[in-house]
């Protein structure tokens, strides 16, 4: 019987090569072993009881599990001990399952120490705990009260994954439904007074969008206004900051604007009065004005400066609509008449961009400011019809001298049958 | 005067040359409107040379800068729209000619022997115009060039064993890129340009060479005869200033237009269509079943066409003279089947 | 009747014959139909006022027409493009389309920051977004100066 052996096998260095080779596979094993030996997940894994077992289960997936940490780091206990009272022994530690009002603490163990969590992570913050407690979710827990949202309400437990990996409860995209697991619970929110349509109303709103349908991770969900760790409603006098977190023009706009002090007096929220907190909708120019549907006579009545200032801001921005769509209008019949007027047609972008700069100038309520805007983006309209204008001119210039040179042209064929005539009868005449 | 000619006739031999111009004579009887159409297609390839070279000034065939030197002829360039235009409608009316001319002469029988070559010739310049339509479309780079050139060449591409090389040389590479685009630009300006002054050269020679044909329906009867020049010269010119006039009227009354720039990652427009001139062979590959028997019916019906495409080289090797009857009856029927074939397809591919 | 040595000579001199007004007539038409084909392709070979379809470069701004630490927005193709000249006098060159929604961008003196209006989006004077929503850099172009013209170039 032959035996294939390898050409670098001989008969001298074989055996050496083999065992060190099996050695090195022990210790891989061994030292993947040794990071994770933990008598806790082995025994509970096996356990029939669900709620006993399904901890050990998750832990695959928790990122404390993936830094190399196990039960024992947050139960206490003795991993290495496989009797459940040498485990689960309190002189070793074991500190069992926390109360509900511990919660935030049990967490606070690590996640408050930076000294701690330098080794782990140097970016992350360490004050959740504290932020948390200024929270009304907090403040409730520490009064007593344990139908409130603790750590593990939001992040869950035992599975809990990185905020950005796309499965964990407080990802982006499921920050809102991971609120709404209690605060559209009308039953739990009944005895607290707080109304529980709020998600049905972001669900519907034009930043849900964003998020849910243009994955655009940037636009804000539940914690991005009320804050995540220190979850609060912001008070009615500074929910202008929040949102101008992102809508810095509008809210730097709206402070320096007479309505800032109108609506501290009469204990108006900011934004919120005109725009709604959670159903957001995409703004429409109704909502200025003094016509049917305006929100500014809610307030303004027939003469007053800001009923005058309301119906001049509206009625200046219907007039840019106008001539954009009037300059748009002439752009296209050119076009479509064959002429080429891309370029006019790209120019003209400038005039609607004017028009959503002015939106957003309607903030500060001053027509003068707004004036500034809408001057420049008629005149830049204007541009654009007057090209469309030219178009539509050049485009009858070219259809006259085609009929011009189609009778030179008619004229010169005529001649020239004429000569034929002429040649061909003098041709005849000499045959 | 006399002393230019005298001239220029001891260096260029002018007077012989006149001499035999002046011999050329035309037959005159009740078929001879069509001796028009060959005359028409030269004078509208010679308007496609000249607003070819104009474009030429201001095209730039790469991907990045095609379209935008298009729209820069039709916007900024002096009478740019009117070059630009009459260059697109110059190339459709000239293979209308084209094709009338190819099915005048087939009816007529002006293949028959002495003038098997010259048919061949006409043959190939076919081909060649066909390759002029095909590349200069893809050039303002547009949504409906690429695409157009994108199923065209995946339906070359399509034929056993040569067809994927036929479509990678096509394409110059697997897709259609900006590669494409220069391989085709310099077919358009360069390969075709060359190919078609050698060959139209033969043609218009052996023409001059073999003189006009008669159909066989008037052999041996006594037909009158016209001077070339300078009586149907004339007449020739009279149908060339009036196409001049058509041209003028179709730039500006129907401007080509620009369309939107191309972009390889968008899908296909909605119920695209190749020219009208590939229509009837596209509308017959939609029609044909995926499967015929045990082949691809796509592929059927490619082999098909070429097959036809080497058969109109043979034709007046099959059909020599108005002697046989039957084989008379045949090509004329050939003909007309052709002819209706490809009228129908057209209508048929437009409507749906 | 007549011969070819009868042909216009003789006659001409009394008054002009059908035949020389017919070809007078062809003669002066054939000119003015050749000029006018002549014309548009002689100015259609003329350069035009801008010389070329500018996708790949342009002229963005003149040197003298932006201060130090100051922004011009410029056409640039079919987009727009923003050409900052910074306090250290340098000249630099961006897309000027938000990486965030597609609004316009602008130059910010007081920061000294490229910045987006339309939801506060901010970007450095290397084009990198560095605060709130925009999830990319801007692209950046080139830029030459060549005399007095400022030069943006795709890179």
């Amino acid at each position: 019987m032959t035996w294939f052996r390898p050409s670098w096998s001989n008969r001298r260095g074989t055996l050496p090569r083999l065992l060190f080779l099996l050695i090195a596979v022990l210790a891989l094993f061994t030292v993947a072993e040794a990071q994770k030996k933990s008598s806790c997940i082995e025994c509970h894994r096996r356990l029939d009881d669900p709620r006993l077992s399904t901890p050990a289960k998750l832990f695959a997936n928790d990122i404390h599990g993936s830094r190399g940490l196990s039960c024992n780091d947050c139960h206490g206990g003795d991993p290495n001990d496989d009797s459940k009272e040498g485990a689960k022994d309190p002189r070793k530690g074991y500190l069992g399952k926390p109360k509900k009002l511990d919660i935030p603490a049990y967490c606070g163990k690590c996640h408050s120490d930076a000294n701690l969590m330098k080794r782990f992570n140097p970016s992350l913050r360490v004050d959740q705990e504290r932020e948390y407690y200024t929270s009304v979710h907090g403040k409730l827990l520490k009064a007593g009260e344990e139908r409130v949202a603790t750590c593990i309400s939001c992040h869950s437990v035992h599975g809990i994954r990185a905020v950005n990996d796309p499965l964990s409860t407080v990802y982006p995209l499921n920050v809102a439904q991971t609120c709404a697991g209690c605060h559209a619970n009308a039953d739990l929110m009944r005895s607290f007074g707080i109304p529980t349509d709020q998600f049905e109303k972001y669900k519907s709103s034009v930043h849900a969008q964003a998020l849910n349908q243009k994955q655009d991770l940037s636009a804000p969900t539940c914690n991005d206004c009320h804050g995540n760790h220190g979850a609060t409603p912001p008070g009615i006098a500074s929910v202008a900051n929040v949102c101008g977190q992102c809508h810095a023009r509008q809210a730097e706009l709206f402070q320096t604007s007479p309505h800032k002090a109108a609506f501290d007096q009469k204990q108006l929220a900011e934004c919120v009065t005109c725009h709604s907190n959670h159903a957001i909708a995409k703004p429409s120019d109704q909502l200025i004005g003094t016509e049917q549907g305006a929100l500014c006579t809610e307030c303004h009545h027939t003469g007053d400066k800001g009923f005058i200032a309301a119906g001049v801001m509206r009625s200046r921005i219907n007039d840019l609509i106008a001539s954009i769509d009037k300059s748009t209008s002439i752009l296209n019949r050119a076009e479509r008449a064959g002429m080429e007027v891309s370029k006019p047609k790209f120019e003209l972008k400038n005039a609607t961009d004017a028009l959503t700069h002015a939106r957003v100038m309607i903030h500060s309520s001053s027509p003068g400011e707004v004036e500034k805007i809408i001057g420049p983006g008629l005149e830049v309209s204007s541009k654009g019809y007057q090209a469309g204008l030219d178009a539509l001119a050049e485009r009858r210039f070219r259809r006259a001298g085609l009929a011009v040179s189609l009778v030179f042209i008619l004229f010169l064929a005529l001649l020239v049958y004429f000569k034929i005539r002429q040649i061909e009868s003098r041709q005849s005449a000499t045959e | 005067m006399q002393s230019i000619k005298d001239w220029a006739d001891d260096r260029l031999a002018i007077s012989s040359l006149a001499k035999l111009v002046k011999k050329k004579e035309v037959p005159i009887h009740r078929h001879a409107i069509w001796y028009y159409f060959g005359g028409m297609t030269l004078f509208l390839f010679t308007v496609q040379v000249v607003t070819g070279i104009l474009l030429l000034l201001y095209y730039r065939p790469s991907s990045e800068n095609a379209f935008e030197s298009v729209q820069f002829i039709m916007t900024e360039v002096k009478f740019g729209w009117l070059i630009r235009s009459i260059h697109s409608w110059s190339a459709n009316l000239m293979i209308a000619t084209l094709f009338v001319h190819m099915f005048s002469v087939f009816f007529l029988r002006a293949y028959y022997p002495p003038r098997e070559i010259t048919w061949v010739s006409g043959v190939v310049l076919l081909f060649i115009v066909i390759c002029f339509g095909f590349s200069g479309y893809l050039l303002p780079w547009n949504k409906l060039a690429f695409f157009a050139t994108k199923v065209g060449t995946e339906i070359a591409g399509v034929v056993p064993v040569v067809g994927h090389p036929i479509l990678r040389f096509l394409r110059g590479g697997d897709d259609v890129t900006g590669a494409t685009l220069t391989r085709f630009y310099g077919f358009h300006v360069a390969v075709l340009p060359a190919t078609a002054t050698v060959f139209i050269g033969l043609h218009v020679m052996l023409v001059q060479l073999h003189g006009m044909s008669v159909p066989p329906s008037l052999s041996g009867q006594p037909v009158k005869k016209m001077k070339f020049v300078p009586n149907f010269l004339l007449r020739d010119l009279i149908g060339w200033i009036l196409a001049i006039g058509v041209l003028a009227a179709l730039a500006a009354l129907f401007p080509w237009e620009l369309g939107e720039k191309a972009d390889a990652f968008a899908p296909a427009p909605e119920g695209i269509k190749p020219e009208w001139y590939f229509l009837f062979m596209f509308q017959t590959l939609k029609l044909l079943p995926a499967k015929i028997w045990k082949f691809d019916g796509e592929v059927l019906g490619i082999l098909a066409f070429n097959a036809v495409a080497l058969l109109l080289f043979v034709v007046p090797f099959v059909d020599r003279s108005s002697e046989n009857h039957r084989r008379w009856m045949v090509f004329n029927l050939l003909g007309v089947v052709a002819l209706l074939y490809i009228v129908v397809m057209t209508i048929v591919g437009y409507v749906t | 009747m007549f011969s070819d040595k009868d042909s216009g000579s003789e006659i001409a001199g009394s008054h002009p014959t059908r035949r020389s007004f017919l070809d007078y007539l062809l003669g002066t038409s054939a000119v003015a139909t050749f000029a006018a084909i002549v014309y548009p392709i002689f100015r259609f070979m003329q350069p035009p006022q801008i010389v070329e379809s500018g996708e790949n470069s342009v002229v963005a701004a003149k040197l003298s027409e932006i201060p130090a630490n100051a922004g011009k927005i410029f056409k640039f193709g079919n987009k727009p493009g923003i050409l900052v000249h910074t306090a250290g006098g340098e000249f630099k060159a961006f897309s000027a389309v938000c990486t965030h929604l597609e609004c316009i961008v602008q130059y910010r003196p007081e920061t000294k920051q490229i910045w987006c209006a339309c939801h506060n989006g901010q970007y450095n004077l290397s084009g990198q977004n560095i605060g709130g929503p925009p999830p990319r850099p801007l692209e950046e172009f080139k830029v030459n100066t060549r005399g007095d013209d400022v030069v943006v170039t795709r890179s």
